[in-house]
């Protein structure tokens, strides 16, 4: 998040949710954000092709399909435009691009983008002068933006419209990312990615990679590894020949998990360190015991960039042990000698490293956490990034965008955009939310949710069995007839190993920058089942 | 700042705090039920009424402005009286079965009727209404033969959650809280986030979860980080016995900088997974498609001897790891700086975009 | 024999109610008129001066209630309170039964003092014809043009008692459920919305437009010095002449129940005087002296509330009609403060028992006990007055409670 989560409970006037079940994935955000709304008179705009549960308190609601987010952008930034209502003082003294998006979003009026997003041409207008009017507006996404083909130009296209309203920079605006899981961003701030050591720094960066090489003792290679999703597909190609799994479960959150199970099963040697037996560790030549977040200390990164402690409570079951200490033990066998006393030791050395997070101790975390960057120790860090519009690359960017349509659209033998997403029971790929019996006991299996007037016509009942189809696989599941979802879409959850929605999804759309598979939309059919097929 | 007498003290306040405030500045304890610093005012326990020289009604501290040279009393005769009375009558019909308790000493009610010598209640004229326990859901215990109508839990769901599911229903003493239609939490907009259990000063709402697994005095808290969503909600982990028995709020701004208290249903329930008796163990190694108990020694052993026999033949971008976005930053750093440094290639990823 | 003195009732019987060209012939909105000239802290000290105090019950100093409302807070709000749920209290009713505008004009002059555009009538549900008079009454007074931008809108109560204690009756007003709020902030600061509300009674306002006609003085020198004018009294219970009146505060107990009411019927003799509503205190014959005004009633630890005067005669059984009244207010409590929700509850229990034969001397010490703290702890006056026949019944008719102790 460029700002803070207190933020969206007070300071922002207006939010806009897109692609985010705000009150279901995040869900104390949600609290926020409505209580700002239905308490301190801010405006909220929704768009989501779910009436989701912040819809019914929106100012506007937009049912956009799954696929659009780019359209209904750049037609309320065609509005905001073309109604002067743009901050033209910060487009010229803070940004670059305008005028090759200008161009583009030229003719995305609101009718233009109507039949391409779903959205009455009026609503749209009335999103983009909400937004555009408030003195301080903040977007928030989640999955819904990034889990698509065009998942980057979706979240460029969102920077756009905040930028073109000067939206940036001052407390309560903002572009915000909800993210899923509780430490994808310190995953990402720590280098746990092909391209990047901690902080960002370029594995091609000559310099940053010296500095590693000086600080580790070792060569390091120079080019950018191999993105999750591609690690599959090479498998596939025998170009993988061991994989080391930590905590991950590809064979439930991956795409086209039939996929997956055929390249798990070419790899020579996989290893998995988990804390259950999940779906992926079957696949496992070695499985290592981890500890759960209760059974070890170190620190988590949320999603607006705090810093903040994980303490340990009670010991690992049996012999489980810190996946550090496991790491530490197999890299000392394999020569490379890695010894720290406890996780604190582990946080110093990394920080001198990692110039965002140089300034952090456990000492100073103790008051509620660092938010980065925090470079020195005696630095506060920080609630809000670019402040005043000064963006670390100088003059923040505009880029032009068209929109395409999803990889997979609708066709007559698979008419229907199907979705994945999250329950609020449940969390990710189930594994510990399974397990949490009250969750369970009180969610104990997926449903598929299709718009009450199709289901009407297909003549299927709420709670009837029925069969999603795509073109990787099927399931079976429950109906959830409901009027909160728009017509010719359908969603489910991902949680459940009975049903796991991953055999629908496809591997083949991946966003090109962010290698993000197209969760969010894959042409399906529903079908009725027979008695027989019902029961059997 | 201004300056008043409270049992013959003169004390000083900034202006514009209640009573309350100027005698919880000023080291003066005052028995509270319904007031909550996170909640809305309701004045309506009436636990907290003082004395104010010259005027005929005892005023409610919590609601009542401090004003300069104010003469209050705390303590009299008369507002000890009032508070004794006030507890014998909600005693009168609370089920006192503390012995199997969930809050026994930690139950404020309790504490004040330990503090004013409440034996008996002199009110005992009959039961008043008895609330069966019928709600079926699997996280919280609603008991409303405990409750004292303080609507803490009202004003939480209300204000906090902002999910409106519960009110006051009915008047006077058939008042008691409940949904919309007195049905289900399961079929109001309940969201089970348990902001009710956390501010309930009785035991008239607990975990089900954590039912019988300890109480406050027998377990030690944990301060951590939630380990679901990305919010980074921080909670206590209650421990008796190293086990994990529950989760309890820390509601400071220094202890939970993110959520002061407020948690969703995974990190108030949600944590029984711990203990799941299907966890890993020990180390595994699979055998003509079997797996079987190995110790460290052996286990990692093969694991650096299989990984330095691919990394010869295949070289090091043959191998790739897939670290966690639900581990610690600690081990995310390890995991990354053990792929580069020892396997030596940079295949490192995370599903964060899953 | 002191005789009625009529300033709120000048017009009644005298005027079509139905018909606003009566009022005004009558010299009606003249006073508003002559507010409209004066600048409102002038006019705000004009009616200090008349030293007219609420008529509601709580007896507050008007001009001093109005003046709270601080300038510049944006929009301001003048409501009447017409819930009169007292049993046995029917003078708001007749008041504006018989003359609707003086109400109106009465309201107006209060927006002009405090800067007010809307004002709201909150009318006892019982009474819908009345809704449907005032209505009538607002329309022919718009239509005249006499309220100028001032607008009055009539909101049907929600049949709740406590809906007439000011802000629950905002509360209500607001749509919420009607439970009174803990005071300060009294709504002359935050009332309606949030933005600063002046609530009177009916009778109150009826007095304005004659105390700005006249001024303050001339009223000020009607009745007694600390509670100036005059009270309309409604008669109920065993009096001869179970009328309404409209007297002079100095006018005594006796005077109304002997004089005006004719003593009591039957030729029976009298045994106790309630005056002020249910949660009045009980006089006895020797206390028949008071003046009623509220500050003479309350020295005898009685009210003069609404001025409902209900009496008993010799054949009345006091227990019996005190655990009544227990029952009452076990009803009409909220529930929203512990003392009342309980303890009224609990006092309709004792009575009972007393009342039943069933209780002990131990039973009438609790009962006390509660009483007393309710009186100071309850946070709106339902629950501060509910002790109030109880306690004033256990002492002045104390052999009535001991008569029906059990024998130990
Ligand atoms: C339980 C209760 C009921 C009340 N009912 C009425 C009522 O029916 N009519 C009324 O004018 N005032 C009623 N009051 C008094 C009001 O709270 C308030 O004092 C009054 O409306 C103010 O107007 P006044 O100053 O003109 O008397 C009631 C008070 C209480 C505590
Ligand atoms: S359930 Fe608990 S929090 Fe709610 S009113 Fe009763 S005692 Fe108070
Ligand atoms: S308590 Fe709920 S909202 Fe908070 S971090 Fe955990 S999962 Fe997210
Ligand atoms: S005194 Fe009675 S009526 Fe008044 S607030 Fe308390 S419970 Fe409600």
């Amino acid at each position: 998040m460029t700002n803070s989560i207190g933020e969206l409970e007070k300071d922002a006037k207006c939010i806009f949710v897109i692609g985010s079940n705000t009150t279901e994935n995040h869900p104390v955000i949600g609290m926020k954000i409505k209580k700002n709304v239905l308490y301190n008179g801010a405006k909220l705009i929704v768009a989501d092709p779910r009436r989701i549960d912040l819809a019914s308190i929106a100012d506007v609601y937009m049912p956009h399909l799954p696929g659009s987010d780019v359209a209904l952008f750049n037609a309320m930034m065609n509005v905001i435009i073309s109604e002067g209502l743009a901050d033209e003082n910060f487009i010229a003294e803070h940004t670059e691009g305008y005028e090759a998006m200008a161009e583009v979003v030229k003719k995305y009026t609101p009718e233009y983008a109507e039949p391409i997003t779903g959205v009455p041409a009026e609503k749209i207008r009335q999103a983009a002068r909400i937004y555009a009017e408030s003195d301080a507006a903040a977007i928030c996404y989640a999955m819904g933006i990034t889990q698509h083909r065009n998942g980057t130009d979706n979240v460029k296209s969102a920077c756009n419209l905040a930028m073109l309203t000067g939206n940036i920079g001052r407390p309560g605006t903002g572009v915000d990312p909800l993210r899923g899981q509780n430490n994808v961003q310190g995953a990402c701030d720590m280098g746990g990615l092909p391209t990047v050591f901690t902080a960002y720094q370029a594995v091609t960066n000559d310099a940053a990679r010296e500095k590693f090489e000086k600080a580790w003792g070792v060569p390091l290679p120079g080019h950018a590894g191999t993105v999750l999703t591609e690690v599959i597909n090479k498998a596939h190609h025998g170009d993988v020949r061991a994989l080391y799994v930590l905590g991950e479960n590809p064979m439930m959150s991956d795409p086209d998990l039939e996929h997956v199970e055929e390249a798990l099963e070419k790899i020579d040697f996989v290893v998995v360190q988990d804390i259950f037996m999940s779906e992926t560790a079957r696949f496992a030549d070695v499985v290592l015991p981890g500890a759960s977040f209760a059974e070890k200390d170190g620190t988590f990164s949320n999603t607006e960039r705090r810093v903040q402690r994980v303490r340990k409570a009670v010991s690992p079951p049996g012999q489980a042990r810190s996946d550090w200490e496991i790491i530490c033990d197999l890299a000392t066998r394999m020569g490379y000698p890695m010894s720290y006393a406890n996780s604190e030791e582990i946080f110093e050395e990394l920080r001198t490293l990692t110039p965002s997070y140089a300034g952090m101790t456990y000492q100073r975390m103790e008051g509620g956490g660092l938010q980065w960057p925090c470079p020195t120790e005696v630095h506060p860090g920080t609630p809000f990034l670019h402040k005043d519009g000064n963006f670390s690359r100088g003059l923040g960017a505009f880029t032009a965008i068209d929109h395409i349509d999803p990889g997979e659209m609708p066709d007559q033998e698979y008419p229907i955009r199907l979705s994945t997403g999250r329950s609020l029971y449940h969390y990710h790929t189930g594994t510990m939310t399974r397990r949490a019996s009250a969750l369970n006991e009180h969610v104990p299996a997926a449903e598929l949710e299709i718009n009450a007037g199709q289901a009407a016509e297909m003549g299927i009942k709420d709670g009837e069995l029925v069969k999603i189809s795509t073109r990787r696989g099927s399931l079976k599941m429950k109906a959830k007839v409901t009027d909160k979802i728009a017509r010719g879409v359908a969603f489910t959850t991902f949680h459940f190993t009975e049903t796991p929605a991953n055999v629908l999804t496809s591997a083949e759309f991946l966003d090109p920058v962010a290698k993000i598979p197209e969760y969010k939309v894959s042409a399906a059919r529903i079908d009725k089942l027979s008695a027989e097929e019902m029961t059997g | 700042m201004i300056t008043l007498t409270i049992n013959g003290r003169e004390v000083q306040t900034p202006r514009g705090s209640t009573i309350l405030e100027a005698c919880q500045r000023n080291g003066i304890s005052i028995p509270t039920l319904c007031y909550d610093p996170d909640l809305r005012l309701a004045g309506s326990c009436r636990m907290c009424v003082v004395e104010v020289k010259g005027r005929p009604l005892y005023a409610a501290s919590c609601v009542t402005p401090a004003e300069s040279n104010m003469i209050i009393e705390t303590d009299s005769e008369g507002i000890v009286a009032a508070r004794k009375v006030i507890l014998e009558l909600l005693a009168a019909r609370h089920h006192f079965n503390c012995q199997v308790c969930e809050k026994n000493a930690n139950c404020t009610f309790q504490d004040y009727c330990y503090q004013y010598g409440i034996k008996e209640s002199r009110y005992e004229y009959g039961h008043g209404a008895i609330y069966e326990i019928t709600d079926p859901n699997p996280f919280l215990e609603r008991d409303y033969n405990k409750c004292i109508m303080c609507t803490r839990c009202v004003r939480a769901c209300e204000e906090i959650t902002v999910a409106r599911a519960i009110n006051v229903k009915n008047r006077g003493h058939e008042a008691k809280i409940s949904t919309a239609f007195d049905g289900n939490l399961a079929d109001s907009p309940c969201v089970f986030c348990g902001q009710c259990v956390m501010v309930c000063p009785t035991g008239a709402l607990t975990s089900r979860v954590s039912a019988g697994m300890g109480r406050s005095y027998e377990v030690d808290k944990v301060l951590t980080t939630c380990t679901y969503c990305g919010t980074g909600c921080t909670f206590e982990l209650n421990v008796k016995d190293d086990r994990v028995v529950g989760v309890t709020s820390d509601r400071t701004i220094v202890g939970s900088p993110v959520n002061k208290g407020a948690l969703c249903v995974k990190g108030r329930f949600g944590w029984d997974f711990i203990h799941a008796n299907d966890r890993l163990t020990t180390p595994l190694i699979k055998e003509n498609g079997e797996f079987r108990e190995a110790s460290w020694d052996e286990a990692l052993d093969l694991v650096a001897q299989r990984l330095g026999e691919i990394k010869t033949e295949h070289g090091p971008d043959s191998m790739a790891m897939f670290t966690s976005a639900r581990v610690t930053n600690e081990e995310n750093y390890l995991a990354q700086k053990f792929t580069r440094a020892v396997l030596g290639t940079n295949n490192v990823d995370h599903c964060a975009r899953l | 024999m002191i005789e009625e003195k009529r300033i709120v009732l000048r017009n009644a019987d005298n005027i079509d109610p139905e018909d606003i060209k009566d009022y005004l012939q009558a010299g009606g909105y003249r006073g508003l008129e002559k507010a409209r000239s004066m600048r409102t802290i002038d006019l705000i000290e004009e009616v200090k001066k008349s030293g007219l105090r609420g008529r509601g019950g709580a007896a507050f100093n008007c001009g001093l209630k109005w003046s709270f409302v601080p300038p510049n807070r944006g929009a301001t709000f003048v409501v009447c309170n017409l819930d009169e749920g007292e049993p046995g209290t029917y003078k708001d009713r007749t008041i504006v039964q018989k003359d609707p505008q003086t109400l109106l004009e009465g309201m107006a002059i209060c927006a002009h003092a405090i800067n007010s555009k809307q004002g709201y009538i909150y009318c006892r549900g019982e009474y819908p014809y009345v809704v449907e008079l005032l209505n009538r009454a607002i329309g022919q007074a718009k239509e005249a043009g006499v309220l100028g931008d001032f607008d009055i809108e009539v909101r049907m109560g929600a049949g709740a008692y406590v809906c007439g204690e000011e802000t629950a009756l905002i509360e209500s007003l607001e749509g919420h459920r009607g439970e009174p709020r803990f005071k300060p902030p009294f709504p002359g600061v935050e009332g309606l919305w949030g933005q600063p509300t002046v609530v009177n009674n009916v009778e109150t306002f009826a007095n304005l437009p004659e105390i700005v006609l006249n001024g303050g003085e001339w009223y000020a020198a009607i009745g007694a010095p600390n509670y100036t004018g005059t009270k309309v009294l409604t008669l109920t219970g065993d009096v001869k002449n179970r009328i309404f009146i409209e007297v002079p505060t100095t006018t005594t107990l006796r005077e109304v129940v002997f004089g005006f009411g004719g003593g009591i019927k039957d030729d029976k003799k009298f045994k106790a005087v309630q005056v002020g509503g249910t949660s009045g205190g009980f006089i006895p014959e020797h206390l028949l002296d008071t003046q009623i005004d509220a500050d003479s009633m309350r020295s005898i630890g009685a009210t003069l509330g609404t001025g409902a005067v209900f009496v008993m005669d010799e054949t009345r059984d006091i227990v019996d009609i005190v655990t009544r009244i227990a029952k009452f207010f076990e009803h009409e409590s909220c529930g929203k403060c512990n003392p009342c929700r309980e303890g009224t509850y609990r006092a309709y229990e004792i009575m009972k028992k007393i009342n039943q034969g069933q209780a002990v001397a131990q039973d009438i010490d609790n009962l006390t006990v509660l009483g007393r703290v309710m009186e100071k702890a309850c946070l709106c006056g339902l629950g501060q007055a509910a002790p109030s026949p109880t306690l004033t019944t256990l002492q002045h008719f104390y052999p009535e409670y001991q008569a029906r102790l059990r024998a130990q």
